[in-house]
């Protein structure tokens, strides 16, 4: 009798749980679409390429484009920039990590790192204006390190768009960018 | 016994009124046949479109329609898109650089033009609905985004109903493929057509602006389909129907995992209901 | 209300949080160990089964608008946006259109079982009139809703409905010019009615609140009409009426799934796939289906103001239902003549929603007018005498002898069983 009674138990004690495991599942299902629609839309990641026309932008310029919805900062730099940028040594910055989307995530932030690749063409830098603080743009040509200067918290960055003083944990972004041609970009 | 037969009683009534109520209510134009009910490949629960069929029917639209139809909801990205045509990113940035797109303005503050990207929209034909009118003898050539969506016909009673259970949803494609084949060259006597319409069997009232728009051999398929209006109006008709609901395919497929889901989920709630229920009469 | 259980919390946490706000007592109270006289039959699932919708009609309603842009240039193509671009777009917007449609059959079964077993009679009168207030509500709601895609359906039946109120004298005109926010339907209107689409459901739910507690005060109707005696008569809501309502609304979901996932647009109009053009009226305009009976009615009188008032006057009478009847027996069940004037009303519903459904020409407004004057008639001649003169059948002492009765009425060796107590 008592067996019985253990087995009939058991059965009631699995169709019960068996149902609301379902109900927990089906729930579980329900929420996905509603987290889902969320993320950014097909026609948001389409839009994820902007043309620069490099011939545009004079020696010392920085030209801003807007690249999914954020500036970019394309920067004619004069050969003095590019020399300050290079006499930096890696292991004084505050982030020795490139953060340049065209190389690998723990490539060093050499100032071949973050300019562009090519004979001629280390004058480019192409730069996210976003402050990697809190997410400001900050204003060119300005602060200490003849970079940039990020009015919100302070933040400097130098000539070749690493952070070098201030509550910014990290070097702008480089955005993945390649040439087309020798005087246009495609960002994106 | 009286409950149990007013339940029942009940249950067929509200089934009866909520089926009656439900019936879409679309006028029948006078004078224009029903069309007949065609084989789609993306009827019925486990619908799903033909690839080749779609880039078949996409030619047919790129060369034949797309002279005065636009189709602005209609992204060139959309071609690659997972349940569509099946094109290969590649050749779908080559279709879209074969077009140019307005862009702008630049830093002169001039538009310009430039080849088609991924993320551009299929371009218009005419620049407003004005143009197009000028150039179509007073008509609109409707736009493809959702047209093979928007077009009716009055199934009646009980068809509608029956529709609910068959699960009928192409009576756009079957009108359009009725019309697309529905030309006259002669109006039958005693039918004036008005200046510049053309007669068509099935177009409300007969008179249509747009002239007989394909005839056999107009487009050249590379994969030996037979070229015949009758191919080409099922492959454009086809292409327009992802066109207008590009999401079809997984919308039948979840809907079969769903139904498994809660049929089975409804089997053990049934269980479980008379379980707890199997002391207390009722 | 005599419970099977008072709430009394072990826990000194719950109990230190129960002393100060009673949350988890209401909850018992209300969903755990409220009594539901155990006859309950499948139809009265769907006061959950409308919970159900309301909610999943709040939340892929709140999900889409994180999508739409309620611009008259911009709303149809935003709508399509959603079906094309947005990560299960699609999904929530057809679930969204699909629901209100399920949440009408849904209202329209629960008024029907509430008219059949005289849900209405003292003293539920208020919770009825809440839920013709909730009724209402949802027409509204619903039609406000059907304007936002901004098809040739929404901007048409936008125009047909807000020119109702031009028939109002005097003042008419000037009301739908206000209506409007301009000199016809325009984006004003769209951006007012999606505002006020976005509130009415929340204040749905107000008064659903509201219809909860005044059940809750009250008492569940039942199939037998006769009110619970003793506990013997009810059993605890959890498990028992828990687990039936979630069975009737996995059934409810099963029917549902059949329309969103295959027939999607079956319910809608063709039409409302062309965007809306002010210039070019559709050949045949026709409203949602859950308001052809309405639409019949307002068609089938030749006056505007009198099509108007007949109208809103088939929605009004149904807040004096508990007046007009007059009998005192509650459930149809028990009431031989009452039952067949219920199911000959019922078709006369599905008739009036029929020929809204068709052009307003010759027979079918004869037939509307018929079918009109019927359905006043049921309420305002047929409800009132029927309890003058009806015979009911005996009603059962109890709910329990009612159950006891009908299980062994059903074994053919007891049929004499019944008699007695059917006569007692």
């Amino acid at each position: 009798m008592a067996t019985t009674g253990t087995a009939e138990t058991t059965r009631r004690d699995f169709l019960y749980i068996a149902t609301g495991a379902m109900g927990a599942v089906g729930a579980a299902a329900l929420v996905w679409p509603f987290v889902s629609q969320l993320q950014p839309d097909a026609s948001v990641l389409a839009l994820s390429s902007t043309e620069v026309d490099l011939s545009l932008i004079e020696e010392g310029q920085i030209v801003t484009v807007k690249w999914r919805g954020k500036p970019v900062f394309v920067w004619n730099r004069t050969a003095e920039d590019v020399t300050k940028a290079k006499d930096v040594p890696v292991a004084s910055l505050i982030d020795p990590v490139a953060r340049n989307a065209n190389l690998a995530a723990d490539a060093p932030a050499t100032d071949a790192n973050r300019a562009a690749e090519g004979d001629g063409r280390e004058k480019w830098l192409v730069v996210v204006g976003i402050c990697t603080h809190l997410g400001c743009v900050p204003i060119g040509h300005a602060g200490e390190f003849d970079g940039w200067f990020c009015p919100c918290h302070g933040s400097e960055y130098d000539s070749a768009g690493r952070v070098r003083r201030g509550p910014a944990p990290e070097n702008l972004a480089v955005p993945p960018y390649q040439f087309v041609s020798d005087t246009k970009i495609s960002i994106g | 016994m009286s409950n149990t037969m007013s339940f029942r009683s009940i249950a067929l009534g509200s089934l009866a009124a909520v089926l009656m109520l439900a019936g879409p209510a679309v006028a029948q134009e006078h004078g224009a046949p029903k069309p007949p009910r065609e084989e789609w490949s993306f009827a019925g629960p486990f619908g799903h479109f033909d690839r080749a069929q779609l880039q078949r029917g996409f030619q047919v639209f790129k060369e034949v329609c797309s002279s005065c139809h636009s189709a602005h909801l209609f992204a060139f990205r959309n071609l690659a898109q997972e349940g569509g045509p099946g094109f290969t990113e590649a050749q779908a940035k080559a279709v879209a650089e074969q077009y140019q797109i307005e862009d702008g303005p630049n830093d002169a503050g001039d538009m310009f033009e430039r080849p088609g990207r991924l993320s551009d929209h299929w371009p218009s034909p005419f620049p407003n609905e004005q143009a197009a009118r000028a150039s179509n003898g007073g008509a609109y050539p409707p736009d493809f985004s959702t047209l093979a969506k928007a077009r009716t016909y009055e199934v009646g009673f009980p068809g509608f109903l029956i529709d609910i259970v068959t699960q009928y949803q192409e009576q756009g494609p079957d009108y359009i493929h009725a019309l697309l084949n529905g030309y006259h060259d002669e109006p039958p006597e005693g039918f004036t057509l008005p200046e510049g319409a053309h007669y068509n069997e099935f177009f409300p009232g007969h008179a249509i602006k747009m002239p007989k728009p394909l005839s056999d051999g107009q487009v050249t398929y590379s994969d030996g389909t037979p070229e015949t209006v009758d191919q080409y109006s099922r492959d454009v008709i086809s292409f327009m129907m992802w066109l207008s609901e590009p999401h079809l395919e997984a919308r039948k497929r979840l809907g079969f995992q769903v139904m498994i889901f809660l049929i089975i989920f409804g089997g053990l709630l049934y269980f479980t209901k008379k379980k707890v229920w199997r002391n207390v009469e009722h | 209300m005599s419970g099977h259980a008072t709430f009394e919390p072990k826990n000194p946490a719950l109990k230190w949080f129960e002393s100060r706000l009673p949350l988890v007592g209401l909850i018992h109270s209300s969903f755990i160990a409220y009594p539901t006289p155990r006859n309950l039959n499948y139809w009265w699932t769907f006061g959950g089964i409308l919970s159900l919708m309301l909610v999943c009609q709040i939340l892929t309603g709140v999900v889409l608008v994180m999508h739409y842009t309620p611009h008259a240039t911009l709303a149809f193509d935003s709508v399509e946006h959603i079906m094309r671009d947005v990560s299960y777009g699609w999904l929530l917007r057809y679930m969204h259109a699909n629901g209100a449609s399920m949440f009408f059959i849904a209202v329209y079964i629960h008024m029907f079982r509430g008219l059949y077993y005289g849900s209405y009679k003292n003293p539920r009168e208020v919770l009825w009139i809440l839920g013709c207030i909730i009724y209402l509500l949802m027409m509204a709601t619903g039609f406000m809703g059907y304007v936002l895609p901004w098809g040739q359906m929404s901007f048409w039946g936008a125009t047909v409905i807000t020119n109702l109120f031009s028939a109002i004298p005097v003042v008419g005109p000037t009301i739908v010019q206000w209506l409007w926010g301009g000199f016809s339907v325009d984006n004003a209107t769209l951006n007012r009615f999606f505002s006020l689409h976005y509130l009415l459901p929340f204040m749905i739910a107000g008064v659903v609140v509201l219809h909860v507690w005044a059940l809750h005060v009250v008492g569940q109707n039942n199939p037998t009409g006769v009110e619970p005696k003793s506990e013997k008569d009810t059993v605890p809501f959890t498990p028992y009426a828990t687990i039936k309502d979630a069975f009737g609304m996995v059934c409810f979901l099963i029917f549902f799934s059949w329309f969103l996932f295959y027939i999607p647009n079956y319910l809608g109009h063709a039409d409302n796939y062309i965007p809306a053009n002010p210039l070019v009226t559709p050949a045949h305009i026709v409203p949602e289906w859950y308001y052809l009976p309405f639409y019949a009615m307002l068609r089938s009188v030749p006056d505007k103001l009198g099509g108007v008032l007949t109208m809103f006057g088939a929605i009004a009478v149904l807040f004096f239902v508990p007046w007009l009847d007059t009998s005192k027996v509650r459930s149809g069940a028990y009431r031989p003549l009452f039952k067949q004037f219920f199911w000959i009303w019922l078709a006369v519903c599905i008739g009036l929603g029929w020929l809204g459904s068709k052009p307003a020409e010759g027979g079918y407004v004869i037939a509307g007018r018929i079918l009109t004057v019927w359905y006043f008639v049921h309420f305002l001649v047929i409800l009132p005498l029927l309890g003058l003169f009806e015979k009911p059948k005996a009603v059962p002492a109890s709910i329990t002898e009612a159950v006891l009765g009908k299980n062994k009425g059903a074994a053919p060796a007891s049929t004499g069983a019944q008699a007695p107590q059917t006569k007692g």
